[in-house]
C-alpha cells in the first residue's frame, strides 16, 4: 500500500466538494454519489493491499516537511485499527448521500459539498502521523458538522448547532495545549542522543509515545486531563455528554449517521492512539475513575433512554450509553477489552448509523419522531420493521449480531483486568483496578438496553397502528412509497450484511486488531511503572540539553 | 550619523511621498487628486522593498527587528491603504464630479488624510528604529497624533467627532502616562539611551536590585504603551473609537498603533530582559527564568484581564465593529502572552521557543486577518434614511452575505474564523506560537486561560461566520461599494489568511531572525552566542 492511496482517500472527497460547488445543483447529488463510491473502491483497494500479516506496522507511510524547523510535516499512515476506521468512513460516505436525495430539498450543493469535506477531513483525522495534521483534521471536522446541523437540522438546529460547535471547541483548545506541552517536553526535555526526536520539536507520534512515557506522574495526569478535555467531550463521556442528544435530534439524518458513526469515534480514536500510549503511568493510575465515568453513562443514559418519547433522541442517549461500554473496555487496559473497544468503534458505527437512517426515512413519511403519534408501523411498512428490529437487535447486543461480540468483550476486559484475580490465580486476568464489580454494574446496562430497545421497537413497530394525521402532506409525497424505495433497502442492506457477518463471525477482524492491540497494552503494561515513584522531571532554565543527562 | 540613516530609508521614503501627496492632494484637478492613493501605494510598495533589504545591524539596540517589522508594517498598510479608498471627501468629490459644487482647498480633506496615514505608519516604523527615549517617545506619538485626526475626518458624522474627542484625550491621558514612565526611568538610570538604560539596569539588578524608581517608570511606561495596543486598563476608549470610525479607517486602528504599542512595550520590557528574575524569593541574575517579578506580575495580570474583557464583552455585542474592536483587545492579550515568554534561552532555539517571534510572527497574521473582516463590512454601501452613505455595521448587515455577495461573506467567513484561530488558517499558526511559548516558558496556567478565552471568542467569531454562511439574506441585497479597492484589500486579506499557511515556514524563520538581537542585550552574556549579533542576516522573506 502506497502513501498515495491514503493521500487519495482524503483529497478525493475534498476535489468532490470542490466540483459539486462548481456544477449546477442538479448535478451534486450524482456527483457526490460519484466521488464517495469512489473513496469506497480506494478504501477496498487498501484494505486489499493492506498486509495484514504485521497489522502493527503503519504502512502507506508519507511525509512532507512542511515546516521543518517546527518540525511540521504532512504525514500520513496507518495500522491495522486506523484503516479499518477510514473504511468505515468510506462506508457511510455512499450510505449518507444516498440517504439524503429525498430529505434534502433545499440549498443542496452546499449540503453535498460540505458533506463531502467533512467525510476527507474524518479520513484524515485516521490517516494522521503528525499531531498537528491530526489536530488540524480533528477541529475542521467541526465546520461542516456545524453548517450541516444548523443549515438542515429540524426545529431547534441553531442551538444545537452552537451547543456542538462550543463543546467540543473549548475541550480541544485544551487538547492542543496539552499537545503542544507533551511536544515541548520532548524537545527540551529529554537528553539528547537517547533516541531520536529529542532535542528537537518534532510532532510525529512515534518519537512522542517514547517522550510521554518518560514524564512523572504527574505530568501525565496533567496531560491526560488536556486530552480528556478534548477527546471525552467528543465521545461523549458523562457528565459532558450533554450536546450530543441535542445535536444528533436536530441534525438532519446523513448528518447523525456521521455524527454516530464517525465523529463519536474521533474521540474513541484520540483516546487509543493518544491517551494509552502517552500517559501509560496516568490511565492506569485513573483508569478506575474513568470506568466510574463510563459506568454513570451506561447506567444514566440507559436510564433516560427509557422515559423517551422521541426516538431519534433514544437513540442518541443509547449512544452515550454504548460508547461508555467501548472506553470502558478501552481502560480495561488488556488484550480483550481494547479488542472489544476497537471493535465496538466500528460495531456502533454500523448499527446506531443504521437506526438513525430508519429513524430518518420514518420523519421523511411522518413528519414525527414521538412515539405517542406513531407506533405499530409494522403494519404499514413491513421492511422498515424488520429492519427496524435487525438493527435493534445488533444495538442492544443480540448474541449473533455485531453488537454483542464487542459489547461482551469489553465486559470481559473489564472483569478480568483485576489486581486480586490475578493474585488469586485466575486465569486471563490480568492487572488493573476493574474487576468483577465494575463489569457487573456495567452489565446492568446491557438490561436496560434491551428495556428500552425493546420498549421503543414495541411501541413503533407493533401493537395496532397509529399514524399522525396530517401525514401524507409532506412536501413530495409521489417520491416516497408506503414502505420502503429499492434505494432506501440498498442504503440499509449493506450495513446489515455487516452486522450480521461481524455478530457471527468476527475472528478476521479480531486478528487483524490482535497485532496492534496488543502492542499498545504491552507497551502500557511495560512503561506505567516507571512514572510512578520516579522523581518528577527537573524544570530548568537555561539548560543545556546534555548537561544534565544524569538522573534521568 | 549616517550610520543611523542606512536604516531609515523606509521611513524617509514615506515622508518624501507624504510631501508629494499634501500638493497632489490640493490640486484642483480631479485626476491629479486621485493620484493620491496611487503615490501612497507606490510609497508603500518601495519602502517595503528597502525594509526587507536592510541591513539589519547597526547602533539601535535590536538591529534585527527592524526589516522584519518595517516589512510587516509596510505590507498590511497597503491592504489597510486599499481600503481606505473613498474614505474621505466622497460627497463632495461626487458633487464636483456632478458639477454641482467647485473644487475648495479648504475643505478638501484628501490630501491631509493620506498624509496622516504614511505620517501613522512612519511613526510604527520609526519605533522598530528607536534607540532612545526621546525618539521612542516622539515615534510613538507620531503614530497617534495623525489617528485622531483620521477619526475625525473618517466620516462626516458627529459620531466620529466624538470618537476623535475620546480617542485624543484618553490618548493624551496614555501618553502623559508613558512620558512620566520615561522620565522616572530617566531618573532611575541617568540616562536615555536605551542601550545605556539596559546596562545600568542590568548592573543594579546584579549588585542591589533595580532602582525602585526606575522600575516605577518602567511599570508606568508599559501601562502607558498599553494604550496603543488597547490592553486593559487602557481600553476603554476601543470600542467607542472604532464604532464612530468608518471601517477602514478602524482598521487601520486595529494594525498600526496595535504594531508600534507591541514594538515599543517589547523594547521597554528588554531594557530589564528576560533574565532577571527572583526564584524562591532569591533575586538571581542571568540563571533565572525571566522578568523582574514586578513587571512580570503586572505583564501576567495585564494580558489574562485583557483576553478575558475584550472576549466576554465582545459576545454581547450587536455591532460589527464593536465586535472586532473588542476582538482586537482579546488578541493583544493573546500577544501579551509571547512578551511574557520573552526571547529564547538557549541559542539556535526555534520558533516554538522564541515568544518575541512568536509575538511578531502574530502581528503579521492579525493585520493581515483583520483586515478582512473589516473589508467585508466596509465594502457595502448602506444608505440611511435620507441617502446618506453610512457605515455596515450592525450584525444584520451581513446577514446572508454568502449568498447575497459571495466575495464578501467568504472574506469575512474565512476571516472569522482565522481570527478564531481555527486549523489550518493562518491564525491558528499564529495561536499556535504563543501556546508553544507560553508552554516553553512555563506559564501554564496563562496557557490554560488563554485556551479558555479562545473557547469564548469561539461565541462571537462563530456567530460572525454563520450569519454571512448560514442565514437567508433579509429584504434586498446590500449594494456593493463603487470603490472596488476595499473589495480587493478584502479578498486579499482572505487569500492571506489561507495561503501565507504555505509560508508559515519561512515568514516563522524571518521572524525568528528578527528576534534575534534580543539575545545581545548587554545583559545577556554576549559569549553565549554562536554568532556575533554583527553578522548580516539571512534575507528576510517578504510578507
Amino acid at each position: 500500500m502506497t502513501s498515495a492511496l491514503l493521500a487519495i482517500l482524503i483529497l478525493v472527497p475534498i476535489a468532490g466538494s470542490i466540483i459539486v460547488a462548481l456544477r449546477p445543483a442538479a448535478q451534486a447529488k450524482s456527483v457526490a454519489l460519484l466521488t464517495t463510491l469512489l473513496a469506497l473502491i480506494g478504501a477496498a483497494v487498501a484494505l486489499v493491499q493492506f498486509d495484514w500479516t504485521r497489522a502493527e506496522a503503519y504502512q502507506g507511510v508519507g511525509r512532507i516537511d512542511w515546516v521543518p524547523d517546527l518540525g511540521l510535516s504532512l504525514s500520513v499512515g496507518v495500522d491495522s485499527v486506523a484503516l479499518l476506521l477510514v473504511a468505515l468512513t468510506a462506508l457511510l460516505g455512499p450510505i449518507c448521500v444516498a440517504a439524503s436525495f429525498t430529505a434534502i430539498t433545499h440549498r443542496v450543493k452546499t449540503y453535498y459539498a460540505w458533506l463531502l469535506v467533512l467525510q476527507g477531513a474524518m479520513t484524515g483525522v485516521f490517516c494522521a502521523r503528525d499531531l498537528i495534521v491530526f489536530y488540524t483534521c480533528f477541529e475542521f471536522t467541526l465546520i461542516p458538522m456545524y453548517i450541516l446541523i444548523s443549515l438542515y437540522g429540524s426545529t431547534n438546529r441553531k442551538k444545537a448547532a452552537t451547543k456542538f460547535f462550543l463543546y467540543t471547541f473549548t475541550g480541544s483548545v485544551l487538547t492542543l495545549a496539552g499537545l503542544i506541552y507533551l511536544v515541548w517536553f520532548n524537545a527540551t526535555q529529554l537528553p539528547v542522543g537517547l533516541f531520536q526526536g529529542s532535542g528537537r520539536w518534532t510532532f510525529d507520534m512515534a518519537a512522542l509515545r517514547d517522550a510521554g512515557c518518560r514524564m512523572s506522574l504527574s505530568q501525565q495526569t496533567w496531560i491526560l486531563a488536556a486530552m480528556l478535555a478534548g477527546f471525552a467531550v467528543k465521545i461523549p463521556l458523562f457528565p459532558v455528554h450533554t450536546w450530543l442528544p441535542l445535536a444528533h435530534t436536530e441534525a438532519p439524518t446523513a448528518g447523525s449517521v456521521i455524527l454516530a458513526g464517525v465523529l463519536l469515534k474521533l474521540g474513541t480514536y484520540g483516546m487509543y492512539r493518544f491517551v494509552l500510549p502517552y500517559t501509560p503511568s496516568a490511565i492506569v493510575e485513573y483508569a478506575p475513575f474513568l470506568a466510574f465515568l463510563c459506568i454513570m453513562g451506561i447506567v444514566y443514559a440507559g436510564l433516560i433512554c427509557w422515559v423517551q418519547d422521541d426516538i431519534k433522541k433514544l437513540v442518541a442517549y443509547s449512544s452515550v450509553s454504548h460508547l461508555g461500554f467501548c472506553i470502558l473496555g478501552l481502560v480495561a487496559l488488556n488484550g480483550v477489552g481494547v479488542s472489544g473497544s476497537v471493535l465496538y468503534m466500528l460495531n456502533h458505527g454500523l448499527s446506531t448509523g443504521a437506526l438513525f437512517l430508519l429513524i430518518g426515512m420514518m420523519y421523511e413519511r411522518y413528519h414525527t419522531r414521538s412515539m405517542r403519534e406513531i407506533g405499530g408501523l409494522a403494519a404499514r411498512m413491513p421492511i422498515w420493521a424488520t429492519f427496524m428490529v435487525f438493527f435493534a437487535m445488533a444495538s442492544v447486543g443480540l448474541p449473533g449480531l455485531n453488537g454483542f461480540v464487542s459489547e461482551f468483550m469489553c465486559l470481559m476486559g473489564a472483569f478480568q483486568a483485576s489486581d486480586a484475580l490475578v493474585e488469586a490465580g485466575q486465569p486471563g486476568a490480568t492487572p488493573g483496578r476493574l474487576g468483577p464489580w465494575y463489569a457487573a454494574v456495567a452489565g446492568t446496562g446491557m438490561i436496560i438496553a434491551a428495556m428500552y430497545i425493546l420498549i421503543m421497537v414495541g411501541k413503533a413497530c407493533f401493537g395496532p397502528l397509529r399514524e399522525p394525521h396530517h401525514h401524507h402532506h409532506h412536501d413530495d409525497p409521489a417520491s416516497l412509497p408506503a414502505d420502503l424505495s429499492a434505494r432506501e433497502i440498498g442504503v440499509l442492506a449493506p450495513l446489515a450484511v455487516l452486522c450480521l457477518v461481524l455478530g457471527l463471525y468476527p475472528t478476521p477482524v479480531l486478528k487483524a486488531l490482535e497485532a496492534p492491540v496488543n502492542d499498545t497494552v504491552s507497551w502500557v503494561h511495560e512503561q506505567a511503572p516507571k512514572a510512578r515513584g520516579a522523581t518528577p522531571t527537573r524544570v530548568t532554565w537555561p539548560s543545556a540539553p546534555d548537561a544534565d543527562a544524569e538522573g534521568r | 550619523m549616517v550610520e543611523k540613516l542606512a536604516h531609515l530609508w523606509p521611513e524617509i521614503v514615506l515622508f518624501v511621498a507624504t510631501c508629494i501627496v499634501m500638493v497632489l492632494g490640493l490640486s484642483p484637478k480631479r485626476e491629479v487628486r486621485r493620484l493620491c492613493s496611487p503615490v501612497c501605494g507606490l510609497a508603500l510598495v518601495v519602502a517595503m522593498m528597502l525594509a526587507i533589504n536592510l541591513p539589519g545591524i547597526g547602533a539601535t539596540p535590536l538591529p534585527t527587528l527592524m526589516p522584519f517589522a518595517k516589512a510587516v508594517i509596510a505590507g498590511v498598510g497597503l491592504l489597510i491603504l486599499l481600503l481606505l479608498a473613498g474614505t474621505v471627501d466622497r460627497e463632495d468629490e461626487d458633487a464636483i464630479a456632478a458639477g454641482s459644487r467647485v473644487f475648495d482647498p479648504l475643505r478638501a480633506n484628501r490630501a491631509e488624510f493620506y498624509a496622516f496615514f504614511l505620517f501613522s505608519l512612519t511613526g510604527a516604523m520609526l519605533c522598530a528604529s528607536a534607540d532612545d527615549l526621546i525618539w521612542l517617545f516622539l515615534a510613538l506619538e507620531l503614530t497617534s497624533l495623525p489617528t485622531y485626526v483620521m477619526v475625525v475626518m473618517s466620516t462626516r458624522g458627529t459620531r466620529s467627532q466624538e470618537a476623535g474627542v475620546k480617542y485624543f484625550f484618553l490618548g493624551a491621558m496614555g501618553a502623559a502616562i508613558f512620558l512620566y514612565g520615561f522620565a522616572l526611568l530617566y531618573g532611575g538610570t541617568g540616562s536615555t539611551n536605551l542601550r545605556a538604560i539596559a546596562t545600568a539596569l542590568a548592573t543594579q539588578g546584579a549588585t542591589d536590585g533595580i532602582n525602585p524608581i526606575a522600575l516605577t517608570g518602567l511599570v508606568l511606561s508599559i501601562i502607558g504603551v498599553s494604550f496603543k495596543i488597547a490592553a486593559v486598563p487602557m481600553h476603554f476608549y476601543t470600542a467607542d473609537v472604532y464604532q464612530g470610525a468608518s471601517s477602514p479607517v478602524s482598521a487601520m486602528l486595529a494594525f498600526v498603533p496595535k504594531t508600534a504599542g507591541f514594538i515599543s512595550i517589547l523594547l521597554l520590557v528588554s531594557l530589564a530582559g528576560w533574565s532577571y528574575g527572583v526564584i524562591d524569593g532569591r533575586e538571581t541574575f542571568g540563571e533565572g527564568f525571566d522578568l523582574p517579578a514586578p513587571i512580570r506580575t503586572a505583564l501576567w495580570i495585564v494580558a489574562a484581564l485583557t483576553m478575558t474583557v475584550g472576549n466576554v464583552l465582545a459576545v454581547v455585542q450587536t455591532s460589527v465593529k464593536r465586535i472586532l474592536a473588542y476582538s482586537s483587545i482579546a488578541h493583544s492579550g493573546y500577544m501579551l502572552v509571547g512578551v511574557i515568554a520573552g526571547p529564547p534561552r538557549t541559542i539556535g532555539a526555534g520558533f516554538t521557543e522564541n515568544g518575541v517571534a512568536a509575538v511578531l510572527f502574530y502581528l503579521l497574521a492579525y493585520g493581515v486577518m483583520n483586515v478582512g473582516a473589516f473589508a467585508a463590512i466596509a465594502a457595502l454601501d448602506k444608505k440611511d434614511a435620507q441617502g446618506r452613505t453610512v457605515d455596515a455595521d450592525e450584525i444584520d448587515d451581513i446577514r446572508g452575505l454568502c449568498r447575497s455577495r459571495p466575495v464578501l461573506g467568504w472574506t469575512m467567513v474565512i476571516c472569522a474564523l482565522s481570527l478564531l484561530g481555527l486549523p489550518p488558517l493562518l491564525g491558528f499558526f499564529g495561536k499556535f506560537g504563543l501556546f508553544a511559548v507560553g508552554i516553553y516558558s512555563g506559564e501554564l496556567p496563562l496557557v490554560i486561560i488563554m485556551g479558555l478565552n479562545s473557547a469564548i471568542a469561539a461565541f462571537y467569531y462563530l456567530r460572525l461566520a454563520a450569519l454571512p454562511l448560514l442565514e437567508e439574506p433579509r429584504g434586498t441585497p446590500p449594494l456593493i461599494t463603487p470603490f472596488t479597492a476595499r473589495i480587493v484589500a478584502g479578498v486579499l486579506s482572505a487569500a492571506g489568511s489561507i495561503g501565507l499557511v504555505a509560508m508559515a515556514g519561512p515568514l516563522m524563520g524571518a521572524s525568528v531572525r528578527a528576534a534575534k538581537s534580543w539575545q545581545a542585550m548587554p545583559h545577556r552574556d554576549l559569549s553565549e552566542l554562536d554568532e556575533p549579533a554583527e553578522s548580516p542576516p539571512p534575507p528576510v522573506q517578504e510578507e
